[in-house]
């Protein structure tokens, strides 16, 4: 059995995208929910299935006592980082597939600003059991944080393959620009090449300004059968191919055979598949992007470029909303928010459905969205609207 | 000085003991697959080619070549803020396996030559990788 077109994303939902929140992560999990639910024209008894990811904030038994929901019929972990909404998206189409359930909620918060001093990224991976091997050997060293895991993998494809920091910085200005046009966004001060080249070095090859967003806020969608999505509130935006794939040596980053290439490139040939298109199809792309080098990478493991030529690919502009790939038209996890890439999901859907206002793509019919996290597990959803 | 910052410790497990051991005694040492001889680093309950759970321990040469690294211009953890900038290397051992390290000396760059051993300090050890002559 295919899960292509078996499953629409009927439902979206955000909160303002903030630092320093004062609402509690549930809340701010709740608060998306409530939207997303109402947003598929469904009331918050009807959801049969629930995904919450990270549990950061609420576990699915909190939303059966919050929501009443009076016959949860299915529930899942999947714990990969900002790869697991994406990741979800595949688990939510098997189950409403299957007929296991109806609608999956897949839903998010979180409100760093709360945190303890000390729980910023370089200290939360440490309480993650994914990252033992990094907490063992290469914390006590000074290699902390994803910002230090990453830089390597993005030095030795600048090494290999000449990938440049103006490179970089397209990705960037691109994800700025598009923050910009979107009213939920944390930055909002255009930025140039130059700003971007200027920015105070973090962990050589990555700038401040190559690294994503610490901020507050929530986000959700309701995954349907695609039968029962027929009678909800929006045009249909069917899951045509989901899919999802994991690095070799996970957990030992260094122990990869090639660093430069993660799990999202055995995963998009079976995605692409299932859908039946090809990368040239594809007219929107929300990709995630904690560092500006993913997001080039990822685009050669989806087979958009050969290996080696993220970098050209996303040159000239590209990315931008005027350019022949508008990508992270919200803003991304670099300039509109960190919620695990849930924003990116949500962006797609609305460029699909034509309401993404200012930063609507033109006739947008086919997007794909890709997750990514723990430092190399990869997950991508190709959409298509009715 | 005694208001120092602790580094993060290095806390042994059961399957990496022998690895921290070694590394006291200034050796590199690798696990080594008792069946098939497949070496693999950092320690794992099995070996991942033939699943047997046999281990005995190698000592590596230290030698090897840059595989990539990185200039850390900022500290994530407060320990390390009087090192800043420090550079964090990624070696292939010449025994077939990867190992991070910290660097010592010019500009790293990608099949560079180097020779690494582990140089005490305050509360551990660090493995230091550094280039040498062919």
């Amino acid at each position: 059995m295919s899960l292509a077109n078996r499953s629409c994303v009927t439902g979206i939902g955000e909160t303002a995208y903030t630092r320093g929140a004062t609402a509690t992560a549930f809340e701010l999990q709740i608060e998306a929910s409530k939207k997303a639910i109402v947003d598929a024209g469904l009331t918050p008894k009807d959801i049969d299935g629930v995904i919450p990811i990270g549990i950061v904030s609420g576990t699915a038994d909190d939303f059966i006592e919050n929501f009443g929901i009076p016959d949860l019929r299915f529930s899942a972990v999947v714990p990969h980082g900002g790869a697991s909404p994406a990741m979800a998206l595949q688990a939510a189409a098997m189950a409403v597939a299957s007929g296991a359930c109806g609608h999956v909620l897949i839903t998010f918060g979180r409100n760093i600003s709360a945190m303890a001093h000390g729980n910023k990224a370089g200290a939360r991976i440490h309480n993650m059991p994914q990252f033992h091997y990094v907490t063992e050997f290469e914390h006590p060293m000074g290699a902390s944080a994803p910002a230090q895991l990453y830089a390597p993998m993005a030095r030795r494809h600048m090494e290999l393959y000449g990938t440049t920091v103006e490179q970089f910085g397209e990705v960037a200005v691109a994800c700025r620009e598009h923050a910009i046009l979107n009213g939920n966004a944390v930055m909002r001060k255009p930025i140039t090449l130059e700003d971007h080249r200027n920015s105070r070095m973090i962990a050589d090859p990555f700038r401040l300004l190559d690294c994503s967003l610490e901020s507050d806020g929530g986000a959700a969608v309701v995954v349907s059968a695609a039968e029962r999505a027929a009678d909800l509130r929006h045009r249909r935006v069917f899951i045509a191919g989901v899919a999802a794939g994991h690095p070799d040596s996970p957990g030992s980053i260094t122990q990869r055979p090639d660093i430069t290439s993660l799990g999202l490139a055995k995963a998009a040939p079976r995605a692409f598949r299932m859908a039946g298109v090809t990368p040239a199809d594809i007219d929107v792309a929300e990709v995630y992007d904690c560092f500006t080098y993913a997001v080039i990478r990822q685009f050669e493991d989806m087979g958009f470029c050969a290996k080696g030529e993220g970098g050209p690919f996303v040159s000239g502009g590209r990315l931008r909303l005027t350019g022949a790939l508008p990508t992270n038209t919200h803003g991304g996890l670099l300039s509109q928010a960190h919620v695990w890439g849930l924003n990116h999901i949500v962006e797609l859907v609305r460029q699909l459905r034509g309401d993404a206002g200012a930063a609507q793509v033109a006739g947008a019919e086919l997007g794909v969205v890709t997750g990514y996290g723990d430092m190399g597990d990869g997950a991508l959803a190709i959409m298509r609207r009715e | 000085m005694s208001d120092a910052i602790a580094r993060p410790p290095q806390v042994p497990t059961a399957l990496s003991r022998a690895y921290w051991e070694g590394a006291a005694r200034g050796r590199l040492l690798i696990q080594r697959c008792g069946a098939c001889g497949k070496l693999r680093h950092y320690p794992r309950l099995l070996c991942d080619a033939c699943h047997a759970d046999a281990v005995d321990w190698v000592e590596a040469s230290g030698r090897g070549s840059v595989h990539s690294w990185t200039v850390c211009h900022h500290a994530f953890h407060p320990s390390f803020r009087d090192e800043l900038p420090y550079t964090l290397v990624t070696v292939d051992l010449e025994e077939g396996v990867r190992a991070l390290g910290r660097w010592r000396g010019p500009a790293p760059a990608i099949g560079m030559p180097v020779r690494g051993a582990f140089v005490a300090r305050a509360g551990g050890v660090d493995l230091v990788f550094a280039p040498v002559d062919n």
